[in-house]
């Protein structure tokens, strides 16, 4: 018995426990999201009467003629072309910078810094966005999610093809393979595992942005995915069972990317980021 | 063949492949940075604007419902950065020692890092309802049961610093497997031989965590606090989504007052803000910064 709880005491108190603090939420929003409107204004774990999730999935898509049907659209072409963008447009700047030190390359750097630090100037953002004509528009919204990406995404590049030999594309610079040729037929290639923690994390970061689109992309017809949630919140005041299905229904992707990539991401994410 | 055109040729590392993100970056982030100190000193329509020096940023410090977002910010970030160093190595040490349900526990404590800052807003601000939630039920049930009259605490409702508190404490709750992941790797490059050669001399649990793992650790707090710090000090949609900056706005933080002023229309007031926020950033990430760099280089 001793020998047991020595091998195995520790699992039984910090599963449950772990269960507890970050399980419990999660099981709070799919109850609530099965619940009659009264019932899921009691906050409460207890079990629905009747089993309402599709009906509440159902009323949730129907809301506002498809609000959150246009907002899930939405929100796929932001990720979908925004992350594309990124990890093409950093992987290739990141590449000249690691390999081609100079001033530009300096002076790359100390922007990098800015783009990781400095909160970006909003009302200015917006009065270039004007005089673009790119306010209010989905290619505005993308150009910023590019913009405040790439500092990230650079840095974890350019870590990675640091390490990958010169000797490689010097071969191939050498038979005359240089610039974006060089790029997109041998360094491009190699890039694939740190692609997928690019894709991961920024896909997730952007499906999940609320500040921005609620500052450069507002009005109904525009409405990406977390902006519907406060549309429930504000236009069914009461309506907790609604408001939680939404959110049910905006975790979905994530869930999906979290399962299929776990391990990647914590692997990925540590792979010589911080060494002693 | 020209010289010049031969040089252009030989440097394979073009850099008309820096020009994409060069223009984008140059547009719709340096160039607003750069002209949000011009319009941050004017009153400002976004058609129209009229010079008015520093009158934004003093009436940001006179008001009080600007200026407490000075003060809010600074206890907001150094909280959640705080906790999460304290967490996130508690459960790194935890997540890497002799558990046999580890990778469970670290797909558990990561996954709401994945999940809608919003959602986990409101989903706590209902468990944290001071009548309905479940927190207070269980605290309300808990004092019973040992004779203790109690409603439990408004969370987010009472008039002092306890809501700030309350959705700083979901910040951790939800960034903290960010922290932790960075501290498993952290641990993950410390030599067992370490251990060994003090396990020999006799040492305990705590002198293995004093001497051994937590100097040594020193790359991944540095990490967790600096990451901490930036998200933090420009932190919007947690408290945007569990106070509204409320009640009245005593858990507003400077972004969140930004925001309300460009919705009543004050956007030069609301670009100073701006201002102000990029200068109290640099001046806490700056020390912090240099404060881990010096350490560093010491050891």
């Amino acid at each position: 018995m001793k020998k047991f709880l020595r091998k195995y005491g520790l699992d039984f108190v910090a599963i449950p426990v772990g269960l507890f603090v970050f399980a419990a939420p999660f099981i709070l929003i799919f109850l609530t999201a099965t619940k009659n409107s009264k019932e899921s204004y009691q906050f409460n774990f207890q079990l629905p009467e009747k089993f309402l999730l599709w009906e509440n999935i159902k009323t949730v898509l129907q809301t506002s003629d498809g609000v959150v049907i246009r907002a899930f659209i939405n929100s796929t072409i932001l990720t979908v072309v925004s992350v594309t963008l990124v990890v093409i447009v950093s992987s290739m700047a990141a590449f000249v910078f690691a390999r081609r030190p100079g001033k530009l390359t300096t002076f790359a750097n100390i922007m990098v810094l800015a783009g990781l630090v400095v909160p970006p100037a909003v009302v200015p953002t917006i009065w270039v966005l004007q005089r673009l004509h790119l306010f209010k528009t989905m290619p505005g919204l993308i150009f910023i999610e590019v913009a405040y990406s790439a500092a990230f995404s650079i840095l974890i590049y350019k870590g990675f093809i640091a390490s990958i030999p010169r000797e490689i594309d010097e071969a191939a610079a050498m038979d005359g393979c240089t610039g974006f040729a060089l790029y997109r037929r041998i360094i491009f290639p190699l890039l694939m595992p740190v692609n997928v923690t690019i894709i991961v994390t920024t896909s997730v970061a952007i499906f999940n942005d609320f500040t921005n689109p609620l500052y450069f992309l507002p009005g109904n017809d525009n409405a990406t995915v977390q902006l519907t949630l406060f549309y429930f919140q504000s236009a069914y005041l009461t309506q907790y069972n609604l408001l939680f299905t939404d959110i049910l229904l905006i975790t979905i992707p994530p869930l999906i990317v979290f399962i299929i990539f776990n391990r990647k991401i914590v692997s990925g994410l540590t792979a010589g980021s911080v060494k002693g | 063949m020209s010289k010049a055109k031969q040089k252009k040729i030989e440097n394979p590392y073009s850099y008309a492949l820096v020009a994409p993100i060069g223009i984008i970056f140059t547009i719709f982030f340096v160039i607003p940075t750069i002209v949000s100190f011009f319009f941050s000193m004017t009153r400002w329509t976004l058609f129209d604007w009229e010079f008015v020096g520093f009158e934004n940023f003093v009436q940001y410090f006179k008001e009080a419902s600007l200026a407490i977002g000075f003060k809010n910010t600074l206890i907001y970030g150094v909280v959640t950065s705080g906790l999460k160093v304290v967490f996130g190595l508690a459960l790194a040490i935890l997540l890497t020692g002799r558990l046999r349900a580890k990778g469970f526990l670290r797909s558990v404590v990561y996954f709401p890092v994945l999940v809608s800052t919003i959602g986990v807003g409101f989903t706590f601000s209902i468990l944290m309802d001071p009548n309905y939630g479940a927190i207070n039920k269980g605290i309300v049930a808990f004092g019973k049961t040992i004779g203790w009259e109690t409603y439990g605490p408004g969370w987010l409702v009472d008039p002092n610093l306890l809501p700030l508190s309350s959705v700083a404490f979901v910040d951790v709750w939800k960034g903290v497997g960010i922290a932790t992941v960075l501290y498993m790797a952290g641990l993950a490059s410390i030599p067992q031989e370490y251990y060994e050669a003090l396990a020999v001399d006799g040492g305990g649990a705590w002198d293995k965590f004093r001497n051994i793992t937590l100097p040594l650790v020193r790359p991944a707090t540095a990490a967790v606090v600096i990451l901490s710090f930036i998200g933090g000090l420009r932190s919007f949609d947690l408290i945007w989504a569990m106070t509204n900056g409320g009640p009245g706005f005593l858990s507003d933080v400077i972004a969140s007052i930004n925001y309300k002023q460009y919705q009543a229309g004050f956007y030069g007031l609301a670009t100073a803000g701006n201002v102000i926020l990029l200068f109290f950033v640099l001046a806490i990430i700056g020390p912090v910064y240099w404060f881990f760099n010096k350490k560093e280089k010491q050891a």
